[in-house]
């Protein structure tokens, strides 16, 4: 795709990147003057007197999927003692579709160990994250990780992210089909970053090298942008919260196509009413080799008219609600120079994961493992990394990561079903699965202490406040429904907490909003019901709503359809209307 | 003294009557030491280079018939300094001419001219000198030293016997100086750590040795002009005004006490803040705190029980009767133990063990012993049935005080004092033990505590002029005194290029003061600093290890005339920086070994290379 515009119609140029650097924010200016994203971070990692690196190397580094946190729960100690901050690296691989090989499960295991504080977290995009981090760890960590082939080159940043991609094991042809799309679309998006290659693995700098990006340029995006492929009818990638979705559409000979969903995301920021989350739109179908182009339209049109003065509203979400929906559809198809067919009817029943065995069309087995909050690390009586360990040298197959933060043991042939359930069992990994509908369907974000964003806990509440609404369930007869429940540590909703039935967004240390309505499938937004409340409150009004909703649920109605129907929250049916 | 009927030059009625009342008020000794005082106060208004002049300048005539008399000190921590000062004054009440230096700064030609020589020396370490004396030991032990058929000597060493070459120092100077053909006034006298009293008996026999005439005239001292009192530039003019000292410590007030130290360390070291508001207490950056610690009640307690004895017990001390429990709390050291404890109870219980260690060739062992077993462990492990309190405290040295670096500059910090404290704590025989002052520090001290001081000079140890580059290496808490250098020079504003060079175990940890370095960095107070942290990485790299990595710089800010600081353990990182400093000569100059440790001795001479290690 090449930078020249199409012609377009009219439209408020003002803030987009038509403009001259000093009329946008500050860090489109960072960006441009970054020397394609080199910065000083080679310096930076020379600096001995402190752990951290420059302020603008640390926005320069999410391009290389590395994040600068410190362990928040010392930061007050540590400054009383004259410390600085207990600064590390959050490092995010990419990997897309969540599919990693045995071979590179055991070379990040071995990593975790070596330099991530004895832990790996499976994220809410299918990726593994590693924390703990120590400035000096990095460029051995990145490395390694070469050496199996990952890399985490634009896991974060204002960039495509890893590509997403359904994990149904049992659907394995289309499946293989749509991963490898998946992984050439997330391949497509990726920057070309020499910067990357010269700071990490020390490569030479090429002479000439300065117009290195053909399709980001020197300013990239005005924020990170999504994309994400599905296979209903599980929903387990929330594709209506990515930028772009591509639902895919099967025939009687396989694969045919995709329904294209553009302008989902969860972020908003509290306080401010123009900020809201916001589903996707579906705006067509397109034949399944004309995914590239797609995906290349789709971005130029965001790069191009994304709001790059404010970066609160620099989501793909905003420009398509102040352009209009109608007005986008014509660029992107100006663009890539075709109109996107009618869109398929599709049916979703689901954005969860199915849990335990599970046999593939073609024969293969494949075991879904519960993971509470995508947290692997060895606690005494549940030793996770040294179970998976030992899977992943007994087992070729490769694992898959979900969406909800599960683990796929994926390929396994029927004769060794019998080895791997002996390794769950010697390592006291299979009781991980008899869980609560409402636990097997929790998703909670990082949060604190690691996360600059936290505003309250997340990942390190989800145990405690668990079992309390199990027995609220259980009291009321619903211990094995399943009830989408999903917290965040901040209004940015890593967790993706504004589809949840049941959504919480930190405001505050142990104050929360709580949000009902959601979609159970992932199809609606949810309604903030208590601000900023705590957890007796919270508890006190989900026994209020469960104990009707056992009383009065219509056959079959979801938690989430019933808040709405009994009047707890009205339904909001377009982002804008998520905040009235 | 005759007391002047007029005004002196430009005195005016109020301040000539404050003179007169002064006067009557005061007994002859005070007098001295005003007179003293105001000779000093002069001097220090004038600037330390006209005191340093007043101090080694050379003698004047002497009145017919009277020897020359020369008192020489080699000071490390002051204390030898102090003493040199006293016996100077009594010197000159008997009316006797002295010439007061310290061995740093003499100029060894004149050796050969002296005629009686006082030395008072303290030693360093395994039997070193201290490092300012370095090169008189070099000249006087060496081929070039002359004959001294002339000299008539007297030597005073210092040293503290828990270590092995006790008063090692003043015993080769005393050897030596016999060698040469000097003749010995008075046998040398070899005093531990509670020198004061052996000290005054050795001053009071020497002194009217060297007096012309037997016992000089008390009508002499008159002749004496006082301002040749002239105070020494290390005690200097806030010395002089001190009311409290190492006899009368000030409590101060506690203000702050806190690990600096972060999580996960393997070590704890604090920063302990000090109101020594109302004390009279003055200081420079580069001077110590002397903290007169007590011992841990639950060690006295342990040690009573073991022992059988009770607290009430009397014992007879200097002061009078005291009861043994506060006595043992407050005026022995009753944790290590040290070979003069060893040789008491081998004799107090005629145990095989203890007297087979003894020997004069069992110094190692019996050093391996000393280090594996406190006081406790050794009336514990050969117990003595029916021990008198006094057989107990004879084999004790008294308490001494614990001398720490000034971690601050009263002129960013007013009359407070800030300290950086590495609390001493290990496990022996299944027991926790800890230092006896950083163990009262960092277990026993509460908030509103206050802890007994005084200001220990360390005149060997001072910020250059302002201008000056300053090179600071150090290592733990050797890096206390730069913080004090450092605030210093920011608030005197000093243009002075500075460069720290910290080595600890691990950055996360253990990197003391980070922030500050960090804004002293931010603020261009700090040119520079780099760290060197032992345990990060799998090979082990220190200061001297950084020190190298830096050699073409360094050698540009020496030879850009920068002072070379070294603060930190005497037995590793003092040789080591050194020969790391050594070698940069070598290969940054060009010089031989042998140059370049003349470089370092020349720096040392212009005080260019300065040391504070212990």
């Amino acid at each position: 795709m090449d930078l020249v515009a199409p012609p377009h119609a009219a439209t408020d140029r003002s803030r987009d990147i038509s403009q001259p650097l000093d009329q946008l924010g500050p860090d489109e200016t960072l960006k441009a003057e970054s020397d394609q994203l080199r910065g000083t971070i080679a310096l930076s990692l020379l600096d001995r007197i402190t752990g951290a690196v420059s302020e603008s190397d640390t926005k320069l580094m999410k391009f290389q999927g590395i994040y600068q946190q410190d362990d928040r729960d010392l930061r007050d100690e540590r400054r009383r003692q004259k410390l600085e901050p207990a600064y590390q690296f959050m490092v995010r691989v990419r990997l897309a579709g969540g599919v990693c090989t045995s071979e590179q499960w055991l070379t990040l295991d071995a990593l975790a160990r070596e330099h991530g504080g004895g832990t790996l977290r499976i994220t809410t995009r299918q990726t593994f994250q590693f924390h703990w981090v120590l400035k000096d760890s990095l460029r051995p960590l990145i490395q390694k990780l070469h050496t199996v082939l990952l890399d985490t080159v634009s896991a974060c940043g204002d960039d495509a992210r890893g590509v997403m991609c359904s994990v149904d094991p049992h659907l394995s042809a289309v499946h293989a089909e749509v991963y490898d799309l998946a992984k050439r679309a997330s391949d497509h998006a990726i920057p070309r970053m020499r910067a990357y290659h010269e700071i990490w693995y020390g490569e030479e700098r090429v002479a000439g090298s300065a117009a290195e990006e053909p399709f980001y340029g020197r300013t990239y995006m005005p924020r990170k942008f999504k994309i994400g492929f599905v296979i209903p009818p599980i929903n387990d990638i929330d594709v209506y919260t990515q930028d772009l979705g591509f639902i895919a559409i099967t025939g009687p000979d396989g694969l045919e196509g995709f329904n294209v969903a553009i302008g989902g995301g969860m972020g908003r920021t509290d306080q401010a009413p123009s900020t809201y989350p916001r589903l996707a739109d579906v705006i067509g179908y397109v034949p399944k080799d004309q995914v590239l182009t797609v995906s290349d339209a789709v971005m130029a049109v965001q790069r191009d008219f994304g709001d790059r003065r404010d970066r609160a509203r620099a989501r793909f979400k905003y420009t398509i609600d102040d352009k209009g929906l109608d007005w986008i559809v014509s660029e992107i198809e100006a663009r890539q120079g075709f109109a996107f067919a009618p869109a398929r009817p599709v049916q979703f029943t689901t954005n969860g994961d199915a849990f335990g065995w599970r046999q593939g069309e073609d024969g293969r087995h494949h075991y879904t493992l519960f993971i509470e909050a995508g947290r692997l690390d060895n606690r005494p009586d549940r030793p996770l990394l040294d179970g998976l360990g030992e899977i992943a040298r007994a087992h070729p197959g490769g694992f898959r990561l979900t969406p909800n933060q599960n683990l796929v043991i994926a390929n396994v042939a029927a004769r060794d079903r019998q080895l791997i359930e002996g390794l769950l069992e010697g390592f006291n990994l299979a009781e991980l699965n008899a869980q609560g509908g409402v636990r097997r369907n929790a998703i909670a974000c990082v949060a604190l202490p690691t996360c600059g964003l936290a505003m309250a806990e997340a990942e390190r509440y989800l145990p405690s406040l668990l079992p309390q609404i199990e027995s609220l369930l259980a009291r009321h007869g619903l211990a094995e429904e399943p009830i989408t429940l999903r917290i965040s540590g901040c209004p940015n909703g890593c967790s993706r907490p504004y589809i949840a039935e049941i959504g919480l967004t930190g405001r505050a240390p142990g104050k929360y909003n709580l949000y009902l309505g959601g979609g159970f499938h992932g199809q609606r937004l949810n309604k903030m019901d208590l601000e900023n409340v705590g957890e007796a409150a919270i508890l006190a009004r989900l026994d209020t709503v469960i104990a009707h909703f056992a009383r009065e649920r219509l056959d079959g109605e979801r938690f989430g359809d019933f808040a709405i129907r009994a009047g707890y929250v009205p339904e909001v049916k377009a982002g804008r209307d998520f905040n009235i | 003294m005759t007391l002047t009927e007029f005004p002196g030059p430009g005195l005016n009625e109020e301040q000539w009557g404050l003179i007169r009342a002064l006067a009557v008020s005061l007994t002859s000794e005070q007098m001295l030491w005003v007179s003293g005082y105001f000779a000093g106060h002069d001097d220090g208004a004038r600037g330390r280079t006209a005191l340093a002049g007043a101090e080694s300048g050379p003698p004047g005539p002497a009145p017919a018939g009277a020897r020359s008399l020369t008192i020489l000190y080699a000071s490390e921590t002051g204390n030898s300094q102090a003493l040199a000062k006293d016996v100077a004054e009594q010197a000159k009440a008997l009316g006797l001419v002295v010439q007061l230096t310290d061995m740093a700064d003499y100029k060894t030609r004149r050796l050969k001219d002296e005629q009686d020589l006082l030395l008072i020396a303290s030693t360093h370490g395994e039997g070193d000198p201290p490092q300012g004396a370095a090169d008189f030991f070099e000249f006087i032990e060496g081929r070039k030293a002359p004959r001294l058929e002339q000299l008539r000597f007297a030597v005073l060493a210092l040293g503290d016997s828990t270590y092995e070459r006790y008063c090692e120092a003043g015993r080769r100077l005393d050897r030596r100086l016999e060698e040469l053909g000097a003749r010995r006034l008075h046998p040398r006298s070899d005093c531990d750590v509670d020198y004061e009293e052996p000290a005054a008996a050795w001053t009071a026999a020497v002194l009217p040795l060297c007096a012309p005439d037997g016992l000089a005239g008390a009508g002499r001292a008159t002749a004496a002009p006082p301002a040749e009192f002239a105070l020494s530039p290390g005690l200097g003019v806030s010395a002089a005004v001190v009311s409290h000292d190492k006899r009368h410590p000030f409590q101060a007030p506690v203000v702050d006490n806190f690990v600096l130290t972060g999580r996960g360390s393997s070590k704890e070291t604090r920063h302990v803040e000090l109101s020594l508001a109302g004390s009279g207490l003055r200081y420079e950056p580069g001077d110590a705190l002397g903290l007169q610690a007590r011992n841990d009640p639950a060690v006295v307690e342990a040690l009573l029980d073991a022992l059988k004895l009770t607290a009430s017990a009397t014992i007879v001390g200097k002061s009078g009767n005291r009861p043994l429990g506060q006595a043992l709390e407050t005026d022995f050291e009753v944790t290590v133990a040290t070979p003069r404890f060893l040789q008491q109870w081998a004799d107090v219980t005629d145990a095989g063990e203890l007297k087979a260690l003894l020997g004069e060739d069992r110094r190692d062992a019996r050093a391996e012993f000393l280090r594996g077993h406190q006081v406790i462990d050794i009336v514990r492990a050969f117990p003595a049935r029916g021990v008198a309190p006094a057989a107990l405290t004879a084999g004790l040295r008294p308490l001494q005080p614990r001398l720490y670096s000034i971690a601050s500059s009263p002129l960013a910090v007013d009359d407070e004092a800030h300290l950086t404290v590495s609390t001493v704590r290990f496990t022996l025989h299944g027991a926790p033990r800890f230092g006896v002052a950083s163990g009262q520090i960092a277990q026993r001290l509460g908030a509103d505590d206050t802890l007994p001081v005084y200001v220990q000079p360390n005149p060997h140890f001072r910020l250059p002029e302002p201008e000056r580059p300053i090179l600071l290496i150090g290592a733990g808490t050797g890096v206390a005194p730069y913080r004090g250098f450092l605030q210093h020079r920011e608030a005197a504003g000093a243009t002075g290029r500075s460069w720290l060079l910290f080595g600890e175990r691990n950055f996360r940890s253990d990197f003391l003061y980070q922030t500050e370095w960090q804004t002293l960095l931010r603020d261009k107070v700090l040119t520079r600093m780099d760290v060197a942290f032992s345990r990060d990485a799998a090979k082990k790299h220190y200061v001297q290890h950084r020190l190298l990595d830096c050699a073409a710089e360094v050698h540009a800010w020496i030879e850009d005339g920068a002072s070379i600081y070294v603060c930190g353990d005497a037995a590793r990182l003092a040789p080591d920086v050194h020969d790391a400093l050594a070698s940069i000569f070598v290969s940054q100059a060009g010089l031989s070994r042998e140059e370049a440790e003349e470089r370092l001795r020349s720096l040392a001479r212009d005080h260019r290379y300065q040391r504070d290690v212990y």
